[in-house]
């Protein structure tokens, strides 16, 4: 490998376990939460995080050193993380919590996260996150640990360009009308929106290859951080259901109930 | 209670989203002070127009060239100054917008607290200091009620436009206090450009009424001649599904759903969407929904006031055309 003037650059991606996004959420009889006995998958927008890191790889080959993956949650992260480490990245940390813990709060992560960068001895040049996650669509982390760490922040990537050799990422966000581009230097945290790429399956023999790649085991405790949330929760409940299904004939009939709600002229 | 409200605007005129804001937190039974950031030229107009608004008592203004593009990076220390140490201010709101949803949870973080997105409602309890919040979870297919308690010192939340009327302008003039600029040297992120997609249309956000068209509009050309004249007729803004945003038909910035716009209009009309269930947390909250689809099984009629079975290339001209002579 020719040496390079510019420092390699490493790369932290956080992902989530959530409940996946085809399940139907039914609010549990007791009214604490949703029923999570059901099918989970890595939170889409962090799936489109560990692609843009790849991709990023792909682009610019040797400047990346490393892509390393971390998940906070009870022991089924690991299948999260393998699922991440299938797609390409190198390792991963599962900072592991009881089952029976209630899922930590956005604050929680985003200090569990600041802990991890300051335990890298490479250092850590990009985070790349999901901009939220299907569950709380809280949407915080990110802009969280960029506060904690007063580090660059891009959220809602849609593109993503790195310069190596300046250590400066240009993005392409998308904001409320239209999209705006920024220029942060590195350090930075990006959170990915929809459309910054389409998320790859991984193949049969990168997912064999995903069993050895090495999973770091810590706990809260080891790291130093407290995870119980600060808000409580007292109620979670179903949506008041929309009375619908009616139906019309023909486009005449239509129009009378425009008329009756007082949307076209009598 | 005493609220801090991000006020956003643009082009001199303050965002509709931050009128809603104002509203949530005018609920909390206290005292507000709204908080006006923009370049110089810009500042003194929009803090007049906030100066009259409902319910304030207070506007804080601050101008900088630094503030003509909101970057958190640069907008973050103000607001964290505003609510250190000897900071009266019990909340701090914002409209849940592209904007302060980048600022928010950065000076949350600062101020060690945790904070709420996108809540619908919210009450105020004086005499134990909690505040109680309803928001939706997993794309609106279920609604969390979350207590912040006394325990946190500052409570910061962001708004759903939709679940509060927009602030009104009165003949009241709250005071006016002048805040100097926190500058920020050698920011790590510098603004290169915004682009907003030009429409004469209503803005998606807060149109009243709403024409949305999904994959079956076949392709960018047939979408735009077949929706935008209803659009027109009917004076509403253009959405579309994910699936018709994908494909090319329509602008990202169109989109309705879970990871697009939230919008609850008095009437949308659905043309030729199924119906996705990412596709409904966007949209099922509207007043009339009005569903065209040759689908009789698509799952937007079970939501449809109006349901019509039809191929949409025969019922929407002839919509069209029918309103149009009404």
């Amino acid at each position: 490998m020719r040496p390079s003037p510019a420092r390699l650059l490493n790369i932290l991606v956080p992902v989530k376990r959530a409940v996946d996004y085809a399940v139907k959420i039914r609010v549990n009889p007791q009214q604490t939460g949703v029923d999570t006995n059901v099918k989970h998958s890595m939170n889409p927008f962090d799936e489109i995080a560990v692609e843009e890191a790849v991709r990023l790889r792909e682009k610019l080959k040797n400047s990346i050193e490393s892509i390393k993956l971390v998940s906070i949650g009870p022991s089924k992260c690991s299948e999260t993380l393998r699922t991440g480490l299938a797609m390409g990245a190198d390792s991963a940390i599962h900072i592991e919590t009881p089952d029976s813990a209630p899922a930590p709060e956005p604050l929680g992560v985003a200090k569990a996260l600041r802990q991890i960068i300051a335990k890298q001895e490479v250092g850590v040049d990009i985070v790349i996150l999901g901009k939220q996650a299907i569950d709380d669509d809280a949407g915080q982390t990110g802009q969280m640990l960029a506060g904690l760490l007063g580090w660059s922040q891009a959220t809602f990537a849609s593109k993503v360009d790195i310069d190596v050799e300046k250590k400066e990422a240009t993005v392409l966000r998308e904001i409320d009308g239209g999209s705006e581009e920024i220029r942060c230097r590195l350090p930075v945290i990006i959170t990915t929106d929809l459309r910054l790429n389409e998320p790859r399956y991984a193949s049969l023999p990168n997912i064999m290859k995903a069993k050895k790649k090495p999973i770091e085991k810590l706990t809260p405790e080891q790291l130093g951080v407290d995870l119980t949330p600060r808000l409580q929760t007292n109620k979670v409940s179903e949506p008041p259901k929309r009375v619908g299904g009616a139906k019309v004939e023909n486009v005449d009939q239509l129009i009378e109930k425009l008329k009756e709600a007082g949307f076209a002229a009598a | 209670p005493h609220a801090l409200v991000f006020l956003e605007h643009r082009a001199g005129v303050i965002d509709s989203g931050s009128l809603s804001a104002l509203t949530a937190a005018q609920q909390l039974g206290g005292e507000l002070t709204g908080l006006v950031l923009g370049a110089p030229d810009e500042v003194k107009v929009v803090a007049e127009e906030a100066q009259k608004l409902k319910g304030v008592n207070t506007i804080l203004h601050s101008a900088s060239p630094q503030y003509a593009t909101p970057l958190p990076e640069v907008v973050a220390p103000l607001l964290e100054k505003l609510l250190s140490d000897s900071s009266p201010f019990t909340h701090l709101v914002s409209a849940h917008s592209s904007s302060a949803k980048s600022i928010l949870p950065r000076v949350a973080a600062r101020l060690d607290v945790p904070a709420v997105s996108d809540i619908t409602s919210v009450q105020h309890d004086a005499s134990s200091g909690e505040t109680t919040f309803v928001r939706p979870i997993y794309a609106g297919n279920a609604i969390s009620t979350v207590v912040a308690s006394s325990d946190i010192p500052i409570k910061v939340f962001t708004v759903r436009s939709t679940a509060f009327a927009a602030a009104a302008a009165t003949d009241a003039k709250a005071e006016l206090k002048l805040v100097d600029p926190v500058e920020v040297s050698d920011v790590s992120t510098t603004h290169i450009k915004t682009s907003l997609t030009k429409s004469d249309r209503p803005e998606l956000g807060v149109a009243s009424r709403i024409v949305s068209g999904g994959r079956a509009l076949k392709n960018a050309e047939t979408f735009e001649k077949t929706l935008y004249p209803l659009a027109d007729v009917l004076g509403a803004a253009v959405g579309a599904s994910r699936a018709a945003v994908d494909a090319g038909y329509a602008d990202n910035s169109l989109q309705v759903g879970q990871t697009g716009k939230v919008v609850a209009p008095e009437l949308y009309i659905a043309v030729g969407i199924s119906g996705a269930i990412q596709h409904l947390a966007g949209m099922k909250d509207s007043k009339m929904i009005v569903a065209i689809n040759k689908d009789a099984d698509a799952p937007i009629f079970q939501v449809a006031d109006a349901g019509l079975v039809a191929d949409l290339f025969e019922a929407v001209p002839e919509l069209t055309e029918k309103l149009k002579s009404a």
